[in-house]
């Protein structure tokens, strides 16, 4: 088989940059989905808030990625379901497995990876205890009760405030269970502010701050969690533990963007975001492999990810039908003080768009500071915030005109 | 002639496989839901070579047959094992003799291809030890088996022969009877000719049913932590360390699929149940593990579990009819290299039974099993005319270990077939990944409720009350 462009992943990211693709001129793009239908784990989100950026209105999850199976049908995209891939190779030849076709190859003109993440697991958290069952990853819980309509227990407590565990915090009580408290052991919410409101606050659900779960009891299934207050250091205080009788443990403690067939293609990975490191066009560092949405880092917003992907699209069509531009030496992006990371890692000022589009984190929450972005000893941006904290993604546009000619380093920090 | 097995792990599935091949009429009694759920599920899953044990004593034969047999019966019995060759690292240059006196003692108890190496050889051999190793003990002889796949095997390959295997079924009582005796259970009696007690960390208990020489098993606890399979290839030799006054160090290994362990710690506790893992626990296995590599990346630790080891005071395993309990066989006491041993326990134990009560050999034995295939291993080729013959070789159900639901169907529906999310875990590995079960365990619940005609709300992680749903959505509403 041969194709213009194959799309890993056709979840929100995959879809829109297939639409995105055909826009730019693409005239095959192939969705390759490992499940049953497109939309990704927008399908198990049944709350809404999705799309008040990219539609000025309120969707829930399946209404959001309906709307871009929509648009990707009208355009035109082919694509898979139930269809796997196993691996792909730096000459973008993707080997996939399905139950019509067997394992089978389509050699194509680009790759855009849009994998998606998982949830980060109880070993990689270290709490200790036992091992009944009862414990598990939001999205897991999500899934039991959103999908197969069925409750995973009934007195609960999340440990992480990332916003999957919020969510499901007010979706486990309207469905009938009690949560008893969301434990988080940063001094700041992992979720977006306006989670912690409409699904703790305006339920009674308390927000321990700086606490952990220290200990799991119950040998068949959770008897009961111990959550402890811990230090600056993040170690748990002796004396300030509180025993929770509970039938289940959620724990939204952060997602992993899922990059093995990157790691395995032999995609230079970031070690802050553990996504692939990215130029200008979202284009990893094997040459016509593109990279948007969760798997290239986590996003806050659905919004946010139509958006890189669509940008990532356009780039991959324009690889396919324009082949590699010239490249000229690229700017190197800097996360420097409170900034977590960048994506891109680097811009070329002569293959840029008329715009682009830096999307970061930063490290802590500062209040009454300023986003800046420095070229060398010259400050492009000095952007005055109210907040920035963790949970949320920042973004900065920057110009053509301002980047052209220029070479060393673009510096993201936060100030004052 | 009835003979009961206590125990359902590793090695009382070696010893039920091993009697099935005379005519003995082997019942297996398991408390448990499944095979494996024990010590056996929970160790280091290493095939020791044989130097540690004291030389004459049962362990030090024991092992070193047992380590013979591991690869025929992996081939015979379709496991996953690996002859990977094991170092024992030295970091002192005053404690280099007692690598000599090692070495000694493996070669008494006929451990092939000992050797010792200077800190640099083995460096050669494997980069990311640490530079800090002065010198080691090299034994080809080591390997790594699955050990859930192992107990398995044998279990299943029993029951084809004639094993019959009952599970949540607790032996409660033992009493006397004219020749032979009666246990009391959970489920009802049973009676047999010859009892055989392979009840890990419960053996005592079971021993001091019918014997007045008493037994006791203090369970000594071991904490693990295992890595990413991206990590596997981290080190390729299994690194213990020499013990010395500071305890007796934890070793680094690749697992025989790829991932990397560290492990165990060694703690002496009462309770046989309290397989929890703690924070000091890990972190100092961590710390002692960081000593053999240079770089032990902690960031990648995919899950933790602790195993109890059954270990007797007399450090030996008890093998043998227990005094004054005429047809009551104990196999006791089966720490570590308990694992490495099973085949050769199994065997031992045979001999046993043989000599109080004879019986033919049978001709019908099939002793070779065909395992479970595993599509993650499998060439683009193979994979596809897999596809061809059983498309649910397709699906893909656990993707971190690209387990499809056509190895689940076959984990379900084989003799001793999965009925739990462990069972079918330690039979495909479904689960067994980096998101640890994050993804695929509502489908593996509705599978196995579908495949067994249940309600997805009776389904457990390991029988008993550990089920994965409590209701229905608003069903808790007033």
């Amino acid at each position: 088989m041969k194709t213009q462009i194959v799309i890993i992943g056709g979840g929100p990211a995959g879809l829109a940059a297939a639409v995105s693709a055909r826009k730019a001129g693409a005239e095959k793009v192939l969705i390759l989905e490992r499940s049953g239908e497109l939309g990704g784990i927008l399908n198990q989100c049944i709350h809404n808030g999705f799309g008040l950026h990219r539609f000025k209105e309120e969707l829930t999850g399946p209404e959001y990625a309906a709307r871009f199976i929509q648009m990707a049908k009208e355009a035109g995209v082919e694509a898979m379901t139930n269809t796997t891939v196993i691996s792909v190779s730096p000459d973008r030849s993707v080997t996939a497995m399905s139950r019509e076709k067997g394992v089978f190859t389509v050699e194509a003109g680009a790759v855009i990876l849009a994998m998606g993440c998982r949830e980060r697991p109880r070993g990689a958290l270290r709490i200790p205890g036992l091992r009944p069952a009862g414990i598990y990853s939001a999205g897991t819980a999500q899934k039991f009760v959103n999908v197969l309509g069925r409750m995973p227990g009934k007195r609960v407590v999340i440990l992480g405030s990332g916003d999957i565990g919020l969510i499901m915090a007010r979706r486990m009580t309207l469905e009938g269970a009690k949560v008893l408290a969301v434990a988080e052991l940063m001094p700041y919410s992992g979720g977006l502010k306006r989670n912690i409101v409409q699904c703790l606050d305006d339920y009674g659900i308390p927000l321990l701050l700086s606490h952990t779960v220290v200990d799991i009891r119950g040998k068949e299934r959770v008897e009961g969690v111990t959550v402890a207050r811990v230090d600056d250091k993040l170690k748990p205080i002796p004396g300030t533990e509180i025993e929770y009788d509970c039938d289940t443990l959620l724990l939204s403690c952060g997602l992993i963007p899922e990059n093995e067939l990157s790691y395995d293609l032999g995609c230079e990975l970031s070690p802050v975001t553990s996504g692939p490191r990215v130029n200008e066009r979202l284009e990893t560092s094997i040459p016509g492999v593109f990279a948007c949405g969760n798997v290239l880092h986590v996003h806050d917003l659905v919004d946010y990810v139509s958006e890189e992907a669509e940008a990532a699209g356009a780039a991959a069509a324009a690889f396919v039908l324009q082949g590699e531009l010239p490249a000229g030496e690229p700017l190197r992006l800097v996360a420097a003080s409170g900034v977590r990371y960048t994506v891109p890692s680097t811009i070329d000022p002569g293959r840029m768009g008329e715009t682009q589009t830096v999307r970061f984190r930063v490290g802590n929450v500062y209040k009454d500071c300023r986003v800046a972005v420095y070229l060398g000893e010259e400050r492009l941006r000095y952007i005055k915030k109210r907040i920035v904290t963790p949970g949320e993604m920042e973004q900065v546009i920057l110009k053509k005109s301002e980047l052209s000619g220029k070479t060393g380093e673009l510096r993201f920090a936060i100030e004052g | 002639m009835k003979v009961i097995v206590i125990g359902a792990g590793v090695t009382g599935c070696a010893i039920a496989r091993e009697l099935c091949r005379s005519q003995y009429e082997v019942t297996v009694l398991e408390k448990a839901s499944d095979l494996c759920e024990g010590t056996s599920k929970a160790n280091s899953g290493i095939v020791h070579a044989g130097f540690d044990a004291v030389p004459g004593s049962l362990m030090a034969r024991l092992n070193v047959r047992g380590s013979e047999l591991m690869e025929p019966l992996s081939r015979e019995l379709d496991f996953a094992y690996r002859r990977n060759g094991a170092f024992v690292l030295c970091f002192e240059k005053e404690n280099e003799p007692r690598l000599q006196e090692l070495k000694e003692r493996g070669e008494k108890n006929g451990v092939k291809g000992l050797r010792i190496l200077t800190g640099d050889e083995v460096r050669a051999m494997e980069p990311q030890v640490s530079d800090k190793v002065t010198a080691a003990l090299r034994a080809p002889t080591s390997g790594i088996v699955c050990p859930f796949e192992l107990t398995i095997a044998l279990g299943e390959n029993a029951a084809v022969n004639g094993a019959d295997f009952r599970f949540n079924t607790a032996v409660t009582g033992i009493r006397r009877k004219d020749n032979g005796w009666t246990l009391e259970t959970s489920k009802g009696e049973f009676e047999a000719d010859i009892v055989i007690n392979a009840a890990g960390v419960y053996a005592d208990r079971i021993h001091n049913m019918v014997s007045e020489e008493k037994m006791e098993i203090i369970p000594r606890k071991g904490e693990y932590c295992l890595m990413d399979k991206k990590l596997g290839g981290l080190v390729d030799s299994t690194l213990f360390q020499l013990p010395t006054q500071y305890g007796k160090g934890v070793l680094v290994t690749p697992t025989v699929h790829g991932n990397l362990m560290v492990g165990p710690t060694a703690v002496d506790i009462p309770d046989k149940e309290n397989t929890a893992t703690t924070a000091e626990g890990m972190a100092e296995l961590l710390q002692r593990g960081a000593k053999s590599v240079k770089n032990l990346p902690l960031n990648q630790i995919i899950t933790s579990f602790t195993g109890l080891r059954a270990h007797e005071s007399h450090d030996d395993f008890i093998i043998g009819e227990a005094a004054g309990a005429p047809g009551f066989i104990d196999a006791a006491g089966i720490a570590s290299p308990g694992l490495s041993s099973a085949p050769a326990i199994g065997e031992y134990v045979a001999e046993i039974v043989q000599s109080i009560a004879p019986a033919e050999k049978k001709e019908n034995f099939i002793g070779a099993r065909t395992g479970i295939p595993h599509v993650a291993g499998m060439s683009p080729e193979a994979l596809h005319a897999l596809i061809e013959k059983d498309p649910a070789f397709a699906n893909v159900i656990c993707r971190c270990e690209r387990v499809t639901e056509g190895e689940i169907l076959a984990a379900i529906h084989r003799p001793l077939g999965a009925t739990t999310l462990d069972g079918v875990k330690r039979r495909t590995r479904a689960g067994m990944g980096r998101c640890q079960a994050g993804f695929c365990s509502p489908s593996v619940v509705e599978i196995l409720a579908r495949e067994l005609g249940k309600d997805p709300g009776e389904i457990t992680k390991a029988g008993g009350e550990s089920r994965f749903i409590t209701g229905y959505d608003k069903e808790g509403l007033a």
